[in-house]
């Protein structure tokens, strides 16, 4: 890789700070990640700043919920009782993904931050707006069948492929954030990542220097009915074509509150408030899980090689939802 | 009684690997060592105009840059097993490294950075500037398809009987096109080479299945007497085909250590092994087959494209099993080629057999369901008694008993013909069959023995192990035929300072070198003999050598143990500190009389999510019928192996070309899926053990490409008869069940 200045943070303040006066600096989590875009020459930094000394991977009660430190490991996380009582979605969401091996490195922080998979983005000798802007889009008419069907600009076409995310936003989490100047913001999982619009090379809301510190999760109804299904090209070490994210309240049969939210299909975790919607008062069943999955994929514009996560999607939902509600 | 032969026995080298012991190509180390990195071209076709290593030359630890402008000329490429000339004038026409300014695939290499370390060498290879003139290419085998044509060396297959007529005359007919993607053999190892030169003689460790191929590749590439060239390769970590021929590796490696007069080491990136080495080629077949209504066939047409590179010739024989499999009047089925803008294909495990039986037996299911005929049925219905070919009996065959066995322990009476009839909960419930089909294949090959008075014996030969257990089974052969506990014997290969063996390949190891090993102990046995008895006293006296055998230390008669004389004391009688013979096996004529083949049935459950179109093979069920069983350990292992393949080739593998720029674009295990241990459920593998003294002493025939053959077509088959859907087009992922 190319040769790089590699600083250890002392505490959070002095991590920002770091990185927020070079513009080429990046923080270090577990490394899983940003270590291997650096070997493919895909991210070329010339200073990391490692924060995986700083304390910040607690996991504690807090407000009536959780708050997850930045620096907590996925596995750490995923079986910690706290969560897996609670939140039993995330526990889901993390093991779903990677490997056991890669969990264990992988920090919570840098896992929000995990960028994507798009063939084109990876190959430092094909267009990609992503990795360097202006060159164009290699997938918009090349290979795209792992990428979006939602929310995609001709200027990039590919998903967020991290499947954590996509339960934190169901469970109505919030990242909390510090930047360089100490001042701290608390930004909704669904405000995290963003479409790529015009400006592809931005995965996040996230201003330069700005750490990830915790991840708070509200007190949560849907211990009892949520579930986390993953769809991929083989049974496990594979990211998802699709994947959804359901979490039911039910009072009597009813559906009280829903959270229904699509992983892989976009830039972003793909919340369908449609789904929702349609799914709110209504009975917990097949029929009305239909109705919800077809709303959720009403919108979508499937390119050349992804028509089919369309179709998928629509099941992929009802067979989440009816797993949530233990139909099936 | 068999001391070792046909018992269980773990790996003689499995503690140095589980250890780190044993080494790999690129673990090898050599004073004043630099390392060089590869940098690979951006376009498909065309020249390169200009290439700028200024910058890279400047970088931190670099030595030298080479690119085709400063590297010298190679000499001519040897013919060798693997690249045999196609006439006796031409040469073979394999890929060489930075020899022009000719690009003639995405990913040619383009230059190779050397420095002092591994990193130093990779930064700077960023740095290296090319710009290409460009030409229009095609990578696309089905937009060029059209002009396929037969392969150039040897004649095209006749057509037995009248194949056209017969099929128009056929009462039931099926007819479909299959498809196989480009394919990867993803060796754990990575090739890798370390050379090294003292004057002219060079020293290379290499990642090779053929030590000999690669040192008269390297002998002719730099003009130098072929014994002045030593190819090591003790350990490989897989291969499948990817290291038959020489690569263009070893060559750029032994260059640039002969230019900058220090050992130079090489290696591949995993995306670099996406071009490094050929594949298995994508794969077109239309296949016809015709019918009575009892089921028996009248007419096969069996008809494969596939693609090759633009500068050579790769045929892989699609078709050639088709011709052997069933018994049938009327046949066509030859494989043709077109060129393509890739790199040229190669052998991958099973080459040509897995492919084409995927298509023959997924037809012959197609065929079942339009005769409303039981499949398995109807393929016994169809048996060959003898080879349909040539006519000839078949040295042994007992694939009616893989049926029977495998039908049996499977429960395949149970399954019921309609497809979508069988339920697991809300899961679609599938049983697929298919047969499997490689040769016997057998080629000279020469093993040394040296047996010494103290009891212990060190055996040669320059084989391979890539993994089915080649140094345990010879150490087992000849442990058993000089009868010595086996702890007590060595045997090492990888080595051109051993005696020639042929390369690893084509599932022929244990019966070209196997013959050889136990040639040579036999030869030891003789020896010994002769030398018994230039004793007036010895009790073996009027013995020939086919009488005796050794067992612990004594030469014996075989029909009278009790007379036998110490092997020690021969030796000491005649001041020998040593006894070694070389022995050298050839297939016997008497092979010529006969057909011989190996042949395999497999049957498999699969489980299909009819919503998420997830396939789950759930029991695979493989019965393998391929001469003696020497070591059923790592047999069992191998067939297991192969049917792991077979799942991922009928699921999941697939390498992606984006033909706009004609460059693969999945060249890294996260994007080319491989299975992973949650996608391998019940594995069973059976022999059913063939008394077969035609092929060779051992009776053994091929069994490693065997095993995978006829799996990916069983599990075609299964998802047909769990869904009602027909996937002719591999890999079967969820999309295409939906
Ligand atoms: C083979 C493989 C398979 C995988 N499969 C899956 C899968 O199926 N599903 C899935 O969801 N994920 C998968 N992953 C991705 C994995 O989850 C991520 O690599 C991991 O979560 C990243 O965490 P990290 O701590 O190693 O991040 P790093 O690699 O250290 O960092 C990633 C990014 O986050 C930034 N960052 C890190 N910490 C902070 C912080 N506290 N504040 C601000 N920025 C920060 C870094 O600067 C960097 O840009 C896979 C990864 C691999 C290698
Ligand atoms: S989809 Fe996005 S990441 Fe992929 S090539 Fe296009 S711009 Fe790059």
């Amino acid at each position: 890789m190319r040769p790089f200045k590699y600083v250890r943070a002392s505490d959070a303040a002095a991590a920002a700070r770091a990185v927020a006066a070079n513009p080429r600096a990046k923080f270090l989590g577990g490394g899983t990640n940003i270590l291997d875009l650096m070997k493919e020459d895909v991210e070329r930094p010339n200073e990391l700043v490692d924060v995986t000394r700083l304390k910040l991977s607690e996991i504690k009660a807090a407000s009536g919920g959780v708050s997850i430190g930045a620096l907590a490991k996925n596995s750490d996380t995923a079986n910690h009782p706290l969560i897996r009582r609670n939140y039993p979605l995330l526990t889901q969401a993390i093991v779903a993904g990677a490997s056991g091996q890669l969990r264990n490195m992988a920090t919570n922080g840098g896992n929000l931050l995990q960028r994507t998979r798009c063939q084109y983005f990876y190959d430092t000798a094909m267009p990609c707006n992503k990795r360097e802007p202006g060159t164009g889009c290699g997938a918009l008419e090349g290979l795209n069948r792992i990428h979006a069907i939602f929310g995609w600009s001709d200027k990039c076409v590919a998903t967020y492929p991290g499947d954590m995310a996509n339960a934190l936003y169901a469970l109505d989490a919030v990242v909390r954030v510090r930047g360089a100047s100490g001042r701290e913001r608390a930004i909704p999982v669904g405000e995290f990542h963003r479409l790529p619009g015009d400006t592809p090379q931005q995965d996040s809301n996230l201003a330069h220097g700005e750490l990830i510190t915790a991840i708070d999760l509200p007190k949560s109804n849907f211990a009892k009915n949520s579930y986390y299904l993953k769809v991929r090209d083989r049974a496990s070490y594979a990211f998802a074509l699709v994947s959804v994210a359901a979490a039911l309240e039910l009072e009597r049969g009813r559906v009280k509150q829903a959270r229904v939210v699509l992983g892989s299909v976009a830039h972003k975790p793909w919340r369908s408030l449609e789904a929702e919607a349609a799914l709110v008062g209504g009975p917990a069943s097949e029929e009305s899980f239909r109705r919800a999955a077809e709303a959720a994929l009403a919108g979508a514009k499937p390119l050349a090689h992804n028509g089919y996560k369309v179709e998928l999607g629509k099941r992929a939902v009802v067979r989440a939802l009816m797993r949530a509600s233990r139909l099936a | 009684m068999a001391r070792y032969i046909g018992k269980e026995m773990s790996r003689v080298d499995g503690v140095a690997k589980v250890t780190g012991r044993a080494k790999y190509a690129a673990e090898f180390r050599a004073p004043n060592l630099a390392y060089g990195f590869i940098v690979l071209g951006t376009m498909a076709k065309g020249r390169i105009r200009e290439i700028d290593t200024r910058e890279a030359e400047r970088a931190p630890g670099v030595v030298r840059v080479f690119t085709h402008l400063n590297a010298p000329k190679l000499g001519p490429k040897a013919s060798t097993e693997y690249a045999p000339p196609r006439n006796t004038r031409e040469q073979d026409k394999s890929f060489r490294a930075l020899q022009s300014d000719r690009i003639y695939f995405n990913m040619q290499p383009v230059a190779l950075v050397v420095a002092e370390t591994y990193e130093q060498a990779r930064y700077a290879a960023r740095l290296v500037r090319v710009s290409y003139d460009t030409e229009r290419h095609t990578t696309d085998t089905e937009a060029v398809r059209g002009s396929a044509r037969a392969p150039s060396q040897g004649s095209p297959p006749k057509p037995r009987g009248n194949p056209e007529a017969a099929m128009k005359a056929a009462p039931v007919r099926v007819e479909a096109e299959y498809r196989i993607p480009v394919e990867h053999h993803n060796s754990m190892e990575p090739h890798a080479a370390v050379a090294a030169w003292e004057g002219d003689k060079l020293t290379i460790f290499d990642k090779t299945q053929d030590v000999y191929g690669v040192r008269a590749h390297l002998a002719t590439s730099f003009g130098v007497p072929e014994e002045n060239v030593q190819v090591v390769s003790p350990y490989v970590g897989g291969a499948f085909g990817a290291s038959l021929r020489p690569n263009y590796y070893p060559a750029l490696t032994a260059m640039a250590a002969r230019e900058l007069k220090r050992p130079i080491k090489v290696v591949y990136t995993r995306t670099q092994m996406f071009t490094g080495h050929g594949y298995r080629p994508y794969t077109i077949q239309k296949i016809a087959l015709g019918a009575e209504a009892s089921g028996k066939l009248t007419a096969m047409i069996h008809q494969a494209v596939h693609n090759t590179s633009a500068f050579e010739e790769f045929n892989d024989n699609t078709t050639g099993f088709t011709r052997q499999v069933y018994a049938c009047p009327n046949l066509l089925a030859p494989t043709m080629i077109v060129a393509t803008d890739l790199p040229t294909p190669t052998w991958m495990r099973a080459p040509g057999a897995v492919s084409g039986m995927f298509a023959l037996e997924c037809a012959m299911d197609e065929l079942a369901y339009a005769l409303k005929i039981d499949p398995l049925e109807l393929r016994l219905i169809n048996y060959a008694e003898t080879d349909p070919e040539s006519g000839r009996p078949w040295s042994s065959k007992a694939l009616r008993e893989c049926y029977r066995l495998g039908a049996e322990k499977f429960g395949w009476k149970d399954r019921k013909f309609e497809p979508r009839s069988m339920r697991d909960g809300r899961l679609l419930v599938g049983w697929g069959t298919a047969t499997g089909v490689w040769g016997a294949f057998q080629r000279p090959a020469i093993a040394r023995i040296t047996l010494r008075p103290d009891g212990t014996a060190h055996v040669t030969s320059a084989t391979s192990d890539i993994g089915p257990g080649t140094y345990t089974v010879m150490t087992m052969i000849a442990a058993e035929y000089l009868g010595l506990e086996i702890e007590r014997v060595k045997f090492e290969l990888g080595d051109t300072k051993f005696p020639r063996a042929p390369a690893q390949g084509g599932s022929q190891t244990t019966s070209s070198v196997g013959s050889a090993v136990h040639g040579a102990a036999l030869a030891v046995g003789a020896k010994l003999l002769t030398l018994a008895n230039q004793d007036a006293s010895s009790p073996l006296k009027g013995a020939t050598a086919s009488d005796v055998e050794m067992l612990d230390g004594r030469l014996r008669l075989k029909s009278d143990p009790s007379k036998s004389v110490s092997v020690a004391g021969v030796m000491r009688l005649n001041n020998l500190s040593e006894v070694t013979e070389t022995f050298e096996s050839r297939p016997s004529p008497e092979r010529q009389k006969y057909a011989t083949m190996a042949h395999g049935a497999q049957f498999v459950e699969v489980k299909v999510d009819p919503d998420i179109g997830h396939v789950r093979v759930t029991r695979a069920i493989e019965v393998t019928a391929c001469g003696k069983i020497i070591n059923p350990k790592a047999s069992h292992s191998q067939e297991i192996g192969g049917v792991v393949w077979g799942i991922g080739m009928a699921l999941q593998e697939a390498t992606e070309i984006d033909h706009r720029y004609g460059r693969i674009m999945n060249p890294n295990l996260q994007h080319y899926h491989v299975p992973v241990n949650a996608d391998v459920h019940e594995v069973e593998t059976l022999f059913v053990e063939e008394d077969d003294k035609v092929v060779n002493p051992l009776g053994v025939k091929g069994m490693g490409e065997l095993g995978m053959v006829g799996i990916p077509a069983a599990i075609a088959n299964a998802v047909f008869h769990a869904t009602g859907k027909r996937v002719r087009e591999l890999p079967i992922t969820p999309d295409k069940l939906l």
